[in-house]
């Protein structure tokens, strides 16, 4: 690819491991080594074009920073996806015992309320541009009903793989965009060998396979934002939920383009990975100086949408964390449904067990003194707890119901009253 | 068929001559070594695998018994 005839800041794509390089085209592995293939951008061309004040002339969209996303025209797909509420979280500092919280709450994320609308806007408005008509991936959640909703929105036909088992509420949230939703019976390696091997068939975009490269690029945007939001400054520690690992990749690669880019100061930030005690093969190789990552073959814990055994990204997210003097915890189910009600009870944000997970995680990360009590903290709220209901079912007590008079209620609020004076 | 996949061997494994073994078993499967990291009690071997369809997946089923874990090359191919 010539660069005359480009019209984006994507330069090429590289192998992570080996460096080879190659065009811009729907591939995610080097054909040498079997690495992953990443974006890789012209700076030059970027800072001619980026600035501090164009930035705040756009609509407040992920779409912002689009010098700094792999497209080259217009973005076709989600184009309102993104800018998300970055809260200042008083009362959840005062509770974790530290001297300022901030929450970037993408549980609100348009349209399909998780931070994977920013993943999945970029791989779509990519998918077009490559010419696909047909958009799918295998997800066991958030993804789903992120590609069918965006797809949607786009006129593509949309194909969502899960396991047979997944819950209702989840199916019915990809189904009613009119994706063909497909279940798969069978063990978890089998189940995402065959889709490894659908992706590889069939010619369509499957985000997360042959248009990762430019899909894991759109998580840069929630760190983009970040930084806007705390005044264009890059944060002290920043607090991320890991899956794959991608995520975290990503936070600390738009962290350096924005001091790359004069944007912002480098603050040496430290980066914190979050997972679940069932599932976390990266926090563990982080806590144990481990190189390789052991993969969980079964994974258990009621963070479902971080419930990846083998993460494509963790080697990657486990130097990312060492890199920055960072850390990572996986957190059991129990601390995750107390994050969710501290956040929940302190700020008013509802997230699912992810989110969970990220508070419990900084809770402990701040008790242990790896994050110092004078510090600023932002986590990343990535998904929405009206999503995982059944995680905190049977946590709260029932409401109580009373006969439909006033004398019932004067009751039932002494006894309240009461209750409370003895807490 | 091509199969692009990460092999991971324990400890068990890592003195003994799997793949020649797994040639060994299945004639009509050509193999090819793209990239291998072998500690002392891990090996990730990045294998491409070429057979008829039947016999792939018969290689595959018998590195699994064993004891090999079998992942496509993108790893996790499924997300939260
Ligand atoms: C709500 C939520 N948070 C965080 C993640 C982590 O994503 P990654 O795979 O990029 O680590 C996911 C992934 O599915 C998710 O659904
Ligand atoms: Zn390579």
């Amino acid at each position: 690819m010539s660069s005359e005839k480009r019209t984006g800041p994507a330069r090429a794509l590289r192998c992570r491991e080996c460096g080879h390089e190659y065009p811009i085209e729907p591939i995610h592995v080097c054909e040498f080594c079997f690495g992953p293939l990443e974006v890789v951008y012209d700076y030059d061309w970027i800072a001619a074009r980026i600035s501090r004040e164009k930035i705040t002339q756009r609509a407040p969209s992920m779409w912002r920073y689009r010098e700094l996303l792999p497209i080259d025209g217009e973005p076709k797909v989600g184009v309102q996806n993104g800018f998300t509420p970055l809260v200042y979280a008083e009362r959840l500092a005062k509770a974790l015992g530290v001297r300022e919280v901030y929450v970037k709450n993408d549980a609100v994320c348009h349209p399909t309320l998780s931070f994977k609308d920013r993943v999945v806007s970029v791989a779509l408005s990519k998918a077009l541009e490559f010419g696909f008509d047909t958009a799918a991936c295998a997800s066991t959640g958030n993804l789903a009903g992120s590609v069918a909703a965006n797809a949607a929105a786009a006129g593509m036909d949309a194909f969502v793989f899960i396991p047979h088992d997944l819950e209702r509420g989840k199916v019915l949230g990809a189904a009613i965009y009119g994706a063909h939703v497909v279940g798969i019976s069978g063990p978890y390696d089998k189940v995402n060998r065959l889709c490894s091997e659908i992706a590889g068939r069939y010619g369509w975009a499957f985000v997360n396979v042959n248009i990762r490269p430019f899909y894991a690029e759109g998580s840069k945007t929630l760190a983009f934002e970040i930084m806007e939001q705390l005044g264009w400054r890059a944060p002290e520690h920043i607090v991320v939920p890991m899956a794959s690992g991608s995520l975290l990749t990503k936070v600390h690669k738009a962290i350096r383009e924005f001091v790359k880019l004069g944007l912002v100061e480098d603050a040496g930030t430290k980066l914190y990975g979050a997972q679940a005690a069932g599932c976390g093969p990266i926090a563990e190789a982080v806590q144990k100086g481990r190189e390789i990552i052991r993969p969980v073959a079964e994974p258990k814990t009621i963070a479902k949408s971080l419930a990846i055994g083998d993460p494509a990204d963790g080697f990657y997210a486990v130097r990312a964390i060492r890199e920055t003097g960072g850390w990572a915890e996986a957190v059991s189910d129990e601390e995750i449904v107390e994050g969710m009600r501290l956040l929940a009870e302190t700020e008013g944000i509802f997230t699912e067990t992810a989110g969970g997970g990220t508070v419990a995680t900084a809770k402990r990360l701040i008790a242990s003194g790896r994050i110092p009590k004078d510090a600023s903290v932002v986590l990343c709220i990535t998904g929405n707890g009206l999503k995982t209901l059944e995680a905190v079912e049977g946590t709260l007590a029932a409401p109580p119901v009373i006969e439909p008079n006033l004398k019932a209620f004067d009751a039932l609020y002494e006894t309240l009253k009461a209750r409370r004076k003895a807490a | 068929m091509k199969l692009r996949a990460w092999l991971t061997f324990g400890p068990e494994h890592v003195q003994k001559p799997m793949i020649w073994k797994l040639i060994k078993t299945f004639d009509a499967l050509v193999v090819n070594i793209r990239t291998a990291e072998i500690k002392e009690d891990k090996a990730l071997v990045a294998l491409e695998l070429e057979a008829d369809e039947d016999t792939l997946e018969k290689a595959i089923a018998w590195l699994q018994d064993q004891g090999v874990h079998v992942e496509p090359i993108e790893q996790s191919v499924i997300a939260g």
